[in-house]
């Protein structure tokens, strides 16, 4: 078993792991961090996406040892403290969450749109997010949540 | 109006912990020593199981069981239950009902039944081990299709002749036939309403444990119902004494129905880890989901409206065959009967409907109740048929519709399929959804349309269902097992606040937030002192739990009672406090004040007495703390009218909504924010069965949509945003006046949406999905 070493919300994380280890349940089981989901298993539904080095990425879709060094940021990592991040407040604003299964994901790649994005409207939202299923929102409250959020991220 | 109390949009308290991965999902939870299960299943829709050799699977590292159903049987473990028994035909008694054991016996027959289970120290080594199983099949010739499962030369089940459950009707027939010998015109439609598969994000999970030194189950589950899983997996699976059996369903990641229902893996792990002595985890793979959650929908029905010559309906005739899967789920016998032919009044005058549905079994996997549960079944079914007659008869869909309705001065109003409507103004909704659609501008939008080489079509659909789910008695007398009643406890602490528990079960349905109003409301304590409680059946009292838009009209009185109660006891402790009379202590706003003074007492100060009670009403226990039930006189029955409009591409078959509008009658709103939020996800999925999804099975009965590169979900370019409005007639019936509002999207719009791809297209039908290619075609043969 390899031993792999990366660091995920700015924390040294180091953990022995079946090289078939996923990225998700390295995060998920070897790290603690249960707020990245796993809602499939074709790379489809997006309840997994982490950063990886600051771009967006499935993480059912990466080994963990392909981020061996890689810098990864979780759901978990994203609030200062007590101060939500601005798109975590944008989501809890317009009501762009229900169960809240979809959600980390969902923000995580909202926020990844928006950095790609600056401006986008809300046709580039709704192409931009094909990668994330939400079941329960209809995706009404997520799309203004992003656009938001979009306009709090700018400042 | 409060800041916090009934009809204020509250910010939602859930989303802290949701928005910053601190939620808490079944495979979020993990215990010392837990193993893992992973299920063998059959990769054929209809086989005898010759043999079964697991020794190579045992021989696996780290495998520590491989269990069957010959084990399970053996130890007494009871099949799993269809809990509403459906009475048919002729007298005949009881729905024919094949036993449906956990792991198979001998025969499997659906693709992703159950045949064995690997538990192993990890869930890779699980899987391994399941892969190791060999099992010897001999593959029979497989039952598929819903309209023809009847005629098929091959039964499925020694218990059920012709592949038939149950052969059921409602109505009046002979009235029925009576009204289609005076009608001037009678509209035929065939339609199919289209196979589904839930798809909540979270998979289906369990984890088990069994304590060897106190005798105790626990079992955390994805469930809507958590009392219903501890009473059935104990009083009919006979795993565990229901006083010795703990069921916690922690945050469930969406359900829709799916997790109403009681499953083989909750069964079987709860069983085994006793067995093995150690905790058992399983999660559902989504390629799992797809092949065993309970799926939905799958009618094939013909409709037959009866008009005389001025467009009044006489008579509805309705045949359906539905299909049930290869087994029975937990309420599977009730969707396409009481919960769906119930509802073909519609919002009209109708006075004569007969129905017959033959409820029919086929290899494939079971079918169960799913957002809206026979309700849009219904509301399709009818819209579809009143949109036909109007075109045919060349009376404008919404004039139809108005002639027809039930008017508001009819209430209390009594169908002829049993519902006696309590209150409703279906014009009003009518009128404001037009309004809001902007209906008198679209013939200018439709011109503008085919000038660009494109199609606009209008659809309306106006539902009605019935929510609330249910008086006991009227469940009891139409075949139901349980009693539908919900419960509440409300406890002050000594401090001031207050903890709430009820038996229902928010899936996403907002409950911590908007029973925390309702209390906020009734007895004037800040939300943020308020914590409502679910979920766990050693916390909260017995609850029938979250489906049928029940949660908030059944749920949500038990609260307003329990309520009352507190606020009564509390007058008795003021009165004692305050050197007055009982009669003379007013309630309002957390404030307990004798008439006409200036004496008052906090709530908190009353609750604070209870518990410390040196200065105490005698005889009056100490304590504030209350418990109601509540059981509903009647259904309640929102309603609306949805407007959809389309352009069609005709060179493409592409369709794209450019315009949906909602109008629903919900009663009493307590929060507006979270009620359009779930009218948008029911919209969402309703969209998504009218022009996206489809469970496939070929004619071997596999299925053939197994995962989301298969089976379309909708994503968020393929739903516009919606306009929504409400009207409102609060139920008389309950104490809050709600009616409830979980399914009215998903009801609503199939028809709504088909009927407007019809229109642009100007062809009769388009069965659903309306993909592309069936658009496109639709387009040729309409030139």
């Amino acid at each position: 078993m390899p031993t792999i070493s990366m660091t995920v919300n700015g924390n040294a994380v180091s953990a022995d792991v079946d090289v078939r280890t996923l990225l998700v349940h390295f995060i998920r089981d070897n790290i603690g961090l249960t707020g990245t989901h796993v809602g499939c298993d074709t790379s489809q539904c997006g309840a997994c996406v982490v950063h990886v080095g600051g771009k967006s990425v499935k993480s059912c879709t990466m080994l963990a040892v392909q981020a061996e060094g890689a810098d990864v940021a979780t759901i978990e990592g994203l609030a200062s403290g007590d101060e939500m991040h601005p798109m975590q407040a944008a989501f809890k604003e317009h009501h762009g969450l229900q169960c809240g299964f979809c959600t980390p994901g969902m923000v995580m790649s909202a926020i990844d749109l928006v950095n790609n994005n600056p401006g986008a409207d809300e046709a580039t939202i709704r192409e931009q997010l094909d990668g994330n299923i939400c079941r329960c929102t209809g995706y009404h409250n997520i799309v203004k949540a992003i656009q938001d959020g979009a306009s709090r991220m700018g400042g | 109006m409060s800041e916090t109390g009934i009809g204020a949009a509250v910010k939602r308290t859930e989303d802290q912990r949701f928005l910053t991965g601190a939620g808490n999902f079944v495979d979020d939870i993990n215990l010392r020593g837990q193993s893992y299960a992973s299920f063998v299943r059959s990769p054929h829709a209809h086989a005898k199981i010759k043999g079964i050799n697991t020794s190579a699977a045992a021989a696996m590292p780290g495998v520590l069981a491989v269990l069957t159903g010959e084990e399970l049987v053996a130890d007494g473990i009871g099949p799993l239950i269809c809990g509403w028994n459906i009475a048919g035909k002729h007298g005949v008694e009881a729905h024919n009902s094949p036993p449906h054991h956990a792991l198979a016996v001998g025969k499997v027959n659906y693709v992703g039944d159950h045949v064995a289970v690997v538990i192993a120290d990890t869930k890779a080594e699980a899987d391994d081990g399941a892969e190791a199983v060999e099992v010897d099949y001999e593959v029979l010739t497989a039952v598929v299709d819903t309209a023809t499962a009847q005629d098929n030369t091959i039964q499925i089940h020694d218990e059920a002749p012709a592949n038939l459950c149950y052969d059921w009707e409602i109505g009046d027939a002979e009235a029925t036939d009576a009204a289609f010998a005076d009608a001037a015109h009678v509209t035929t439609i065939e339609v199919i309403n289209n196979r589904l598969i839930p798809n909540a994000v979270e998979p289906r999970a369990c984890l088990a444990e069994f304590n060897k030194g106190t005798g105790d189950w626990t079992l955390y589950v994805t469930s809507q119902n958590p009392h219903l899983h501890r009473l059935v997996i104990s009083a009919f699976n006979q795993v565990a004494p229901e006083h010795k059996l703990r069921v916690i369903a922690p945050d469930v990641g969406g359900g829709f129905g799916s997790k109403i229902f009681i499953y083989a893996e909750e069964v079987v792990c709860t069983w085994a880890t006793r067995k093995i002595g150690r905790p058992i985890k399983w999660t559902a793979q989504r390629s799992e989901s797809f092949l065993s959650d309970a799926h939905g929908r799958d009618h094939v029905s013909k409709a037959e409206l009866a008009l005389d010559a001025d467009g009044k309906f006489l008579g509805l005739r309705v045949n359906t065959k539905a299909n049930l899967g290869a087994y029975l789920s937990t309420f599977a016998t009730a969707v396409p009967t009481y919960l769906y032919a119930t509802l073909l009044a519609g919002n009209y005058t109708t006075p004569a409907i007969y129905c017959d549905v033959q409820g029919v079994f086929t290899n494939t996997a079971p079918v169960d109740a799913l957002r809206g549960a026979g309700r849009p079944e219904a509301t399709y079914l009818l819209e579809r048929a009143v949109e036909t007659a109007a075109r045919e008869l060349k009376i404008d869909p919404a004039e139809l519709r108005r002639r027809n309705y039930i008017q508001p001065d009819a209430f209390p109003y009594q169908t002829p399929v049993v519902h006696q409507y309590d209150i409703g103004d279906y014009g009003a909704s009518l009128d404001k959804a037009c309004e809001m659609a902007d209906v008198a501008g679209f013939d200018a939008r439709r011109k503008e349309s085919e000038a660009n080489g494109k199609r606009r079509g209008l659809g309306y659909s106006s539902y009605i269902e019935a929510c609330g789910i249910a008086p006991s008695a009227a469940v009891g007398a139409l075949g139901g097992g349980v009693g539908l009643y919900e419960s509440a406890d409300i406890r002050f602490n000594a401090t001031g606040n207050v903890t709430v528990m009820t038996g229902t079960h928010s899936q996403g349905q907002s409950h911590q937030t908007t029973f925390a109003q309702v209390v906020s409301e009734q007895l004037g304590v800040p939300m943020e002192n308020i914590e409502v409680v679910e979920g766990d059946t050693d916390k909260g009292p017995f609850g029938m739990g979250t489906y049928g838009s029940r949660s908030l009209v059944v749920g949500g009185s038990a609260i307003v009672k329990a309520a009352d109660k507190i606020v009564a006891k509390g007058k008795i402790i003021a009165a004692h406090s305050l050197e007055a009379a009982e009669e003379d202590i007013e309630f309002a706003d957390g404030i307990f004040t004798v008439k006409n003074t200036n004496k008052s007492l906090t709530i908190g100060e009353v609750a604070f007495t209870a518990y410390v009670p040196h200065n105490y009403p005698e005889g009056l226990e100490p304590g504030l703390h209350e418990q109601a039930f509540y059981d509903p006189v009647n259904f309640s029955f929102p309603a609306g009218v949805h407007i959809c409009e389309v352009e069609v591409d005709p060179a493409t078959g592409e369709t794209d909504i450019v315009r949906y509008t909602a109008v629903d009658d919900f009663g009493t709103i307590i929060n507006p924010m979270i009620v359009e939020g779930q009218i948008h996800g029911g919209i969402g999925q309703g969209v998504g069965q009218a022009m996206l999804e489809a469970a496939k099975y070929d004619e071997n009965g596999q299925l053939v949509t197994g995962s989301y590169m298969d089976y379309t979900m909708p994503r968020a370019d393929d739903l516009p945003s919606f306009d929504v409005g409400t009207t409102s007639t609060p139920s008389p019936l309950n104490p809050l006046g709600a009616k409830g509002c979980g399914e009215a999207g998903a009801i609503a719009a199939p028809p709504a949406v088909i009927n407007a791809i019809t229109d642009a297209c100007g062809v009769a039908h388009i069965e659903m999905p309306a993909t592309p290619e069936k658009v496109w075609q639709a387009c040729q043969a309409a030139e």
